[in-house]
């Protein structure tokens, strides 16, 4: 495959690249810190990638998408793949009384993070279609007490992703929506482990497999399908009342 | 909320929490200790209750450069064991030193200067790495080799990471032919019988290592299943690369009465029997050989709440097969149900002041962290200062410091490296505070 990651300098975004450099695919690294970017490349390299190349792009500057997309594009010589697994997390105390972390939240998550995928499905398209992975969260199936903010922006992410399957696939334009449950990554320490927790390698696993078979929703760790079943079911007089 | 806890791998818990990020530089700018994996038995990766924070490596786990020509890979400090072998096995090269687990990083490697099967061929992980980038009490990053700072180089060997955070690090891998394994087993009826088998397999094979009964209430003094293997060359080893084993994980804390006196010895002669009388030989996965313990994810919940310690010692070549006989039947005296006791041979002393391994026999024995364990810790420990042996920190947990000073007549000279480069001892952990290290 020839992949553009935004996010995979980080969490589970550099384990599922890594799992791409194991295969041999030619990768090209989206972020916005240089030194930090050429570091991974190494690293992916070593892990036995056919090429690695960087270039600078930020998910809160939305600008910087479509020359880091065309710069992708020649680096790759066209490529079929594009991954988005950036963003940026808050828990509801941290975000309900800073405003401005507030939208910086919303904005990446979900209005830059659209934008980002519109680039790359427009790309894709023009070439009779290809992958395009996007990380959104378990956090967006219902409104939580935890995580109100941070959850409406992966639910709308998720809805904008699930249209876009629905009216691309056929035209060969392959979404698929990741949705991991409780991850141990630096983004979620500190934060009280629920059951069923998640390591980046294996959830990366996880992803990878759904991704080859084009699936247009993967659960990981997968038994987070099964819990976000029951969650959906809860009548909302008991989502007032439970912590989670 | 209740107060956070931290503990090794034994599950003795202490006070205290992680900071984890890809950026290890960041996050050891405040705190008195690093950690990895955490896979120190007892109380070497903890803080202090005053410091109450580690930062760990094990996010910062990138390969920084690798040379195939040379096998040389400089790589940051949680890069694992694990993960050297699933990145190099298939392009012939393995980790230098074959440790009882994969779920180690390369900074917890250099801090307890790890040994393996094969220290009697190859020593310790010390004599493979080229440097470390570290990061010293005042906040300064250096590099230490050979050349360069040799002094902060040798005590940070086997240093327990008390002398920096390790930021990195450079080490030579080894070349395989293939990475399997052909491997020979053999049960040996007595501990004399088996004390010899590993002098002789230690001549001819580059890993030995074997279990003992140390239980056997009946029966000669430890019967045992001794283990030697090499890496099996290209006619013998299957064509692929050893896929990665699948581990399923002990989902919750077994009860104490699970670990008993008669548990363990009906473990100990179920295992002793399954094995045929007459050796055995064959080519097998490499993590089956090296990692029997790592199939179970969380077979430390074996021990029940309260957790368990190990002991491990090393018994100097000096003190002859008696002196292995007698700490043996000490053990089976003393009575700590000890699952696996595991003995091999060590070969030289390292160059790291404080390394563990040295010329002898080394044994390790689990011990269920309940009332009286203590005093066995202490019983064994007056036996080994008797010996001349020493125990190896990355296992203890509750060796006292003055019994540390008598079996560690190195201690001086590490402490001088110590004061040199942390003058007001502001790194340490709760393992070396309780050992009065610095």
């Amino acid at each position: 495959m020839k992949v553009v990651t935004l996010g995979a300098t980080r969490g589970i975004g550099r384990s599922l690249a890594r799992l791409f450099a194991g295969r041999g695919d030619s990768i090209h690294l989206l972020g916005r810190n240089a030194d930090d970017l050429a570091k991974c490349a190494e690293d992916l390299l070593a892990r036995g990638a056919a090429s690695v190349t960087t270039g600078l792009c930020d998910l809160l500057a939305p600008a910087t998408f479509a020359p880091a997309l065309d710069a992708a594009d020649a680096a790759l010589g066209g490529f079929d793949t594009v991954v988005l697994s950036a963003g940026l997390f808050g828990t509801q105390d941290d975000l309900a009384n800073d405003r401005g972390r507030a939208a910086s939240v919303l904005v990446a998550n979900f209005t830059n993070s659209v934008l980002f995928c519109e680039e790359a499905r427009v790309r894709l398209l023009a070439r009779g279609g290809g992958r395009l992975v996007a990380f959104s969260s378990v956090a967006g199936e219902r409104g939580r007490k935890p995580v109100v903010l941070y959850g409406a922006t992966k639910a709308g992410l998720s809805a904008y992703l699930e249209g876009l399957d629905a009216l691309y696939r056929a035209q060969g334009l392959i979404t698929t929506t990741v949705k991991p449950g409780f991850v141990r990554t630096s983004m979620t320490q500190g934060l009280k482990e629920p059951p069923f927790a998640g390591d980046p390698d294996d959830v990366a696993q996880t992803v990878l497999s759904g991704i080859l078979r084009g699936a247009p929703v993967v659960y990981a760790p997968p038994i987070w399908a099964l819990v976000m079943m029951v969650i959906r079911l809860l009548p909302r007089a008991v989502m007032r009342r439970v912590s989670f | 909320m209740a107060e956070a806890q931290l503990s090794g791998w034994g599950r003795v818990f202490g006070p205290g929490r992680e900071v984890v990020s890809e950026d290890l530089e960041a996050i050891t700018r405040d705190v008195a200790l690093t950690r990895g994996l955490a896979r120190s038995y007892g109380d070497s990766s903890l803080p202090t209750p005053e410091d109450g924070v580690v930062a760990s490596s094990r996010l910062a786990d990138r390969i920084l450069a690798f040379d195939p020509a040379t096998g040389v890979v400089r790589a940051e400090a949680g890069f694992s064991l694990l993960q050297i072998n699933r990145t190099f096995w298939s392009r012939g090269f393995a980790a230098p030193v074959a440790p009882g687990t994969q779920f180690i990083t390369l900074g917890g490697m250099v801090s307890a200067d790890v040994h393996g099967k094969d220290h009697h061929a190859t020593g310790s992980f010390g004599p493979h790495v080229r440097s470390i980038r570290m990061r010293l009490a005042s906040g300064d990053i250096v590099v230490a080799s050979r050349d360069e700072n040799a002094d902060l180089f040798k005590a940070t060997i086997g240093g327990m990471g008390l002398l920096g955070h390790i930021l990195d690090v450079t080490f030579t891998m080894a070349r395989i032919p293939s990475a399997w394994v052909a491997i020979e087993t053999e049960k040996m009826p007595d501990l004399g019988s088996y004390l010899a088998g590993l002098k002789e397999a230690a001549r001819r094979y580059p890993f030995t290592m074997g279990w003992i009964d140390t239980l056997g209430a009946s029966g000669p003094l430890g019967r045992g299943i001794l283990m030697r293997g090499r890496w099996a060359d290209t006619r013998e080893a299957p064509a692929e690369t050893p896929r990665p084993l699948v581990r399923p994980g002990l989902p919750f804390v077994l009860p104490e009465f699970a670990i008993s006196r008669a548990t363990v010895s009906a473990f100990n002669a179920l295992y002793y029997g399954i094995h045929p009388d007459t050796p055995r030989r064959k080519v097998e996965h490499p993590e089956t050989f090296f990692y029997p313990l790592d199939a179970i994810r969380n077979w430390n919940r074996l021990y029940g709440r309260r957790g368990f310690t190990q002991y491990q010692c090393v018994i100097p070549e000096a003190a002859g097969a008696e002196g292995v006989q007698s700490f043996v039947s000490l053990l089976r005296r003393t009575g700590g149900s000890s699952m696996l006791s595991v003995i091999k041979d060590c070969g030289d002393e390292g160059e790291g002041l404080l390394s563990f391994p040295m010329r002898g026999t080394s044994v390790a024995l689990d011990i269920p962290a309940r009332e009286g364990v203590q005093d066995i810790v202490d019983t064994l420990n007056a036996h080994l200062i008797d010996l001349g042996g020493r125990i190896y920190l990355a296992k203890d947990r509750f060796t006292r410091a003055a019994d540390f000073r008598r079996m560690e007549p190195r201690l001086d000279a590490w402490r001088e490296v110590k004061k040199k480069y942390d003058p007001s001892g502001r790194l340490r952990s709760a393992q070396s505070a309780r050992l009065e290290l610095t």
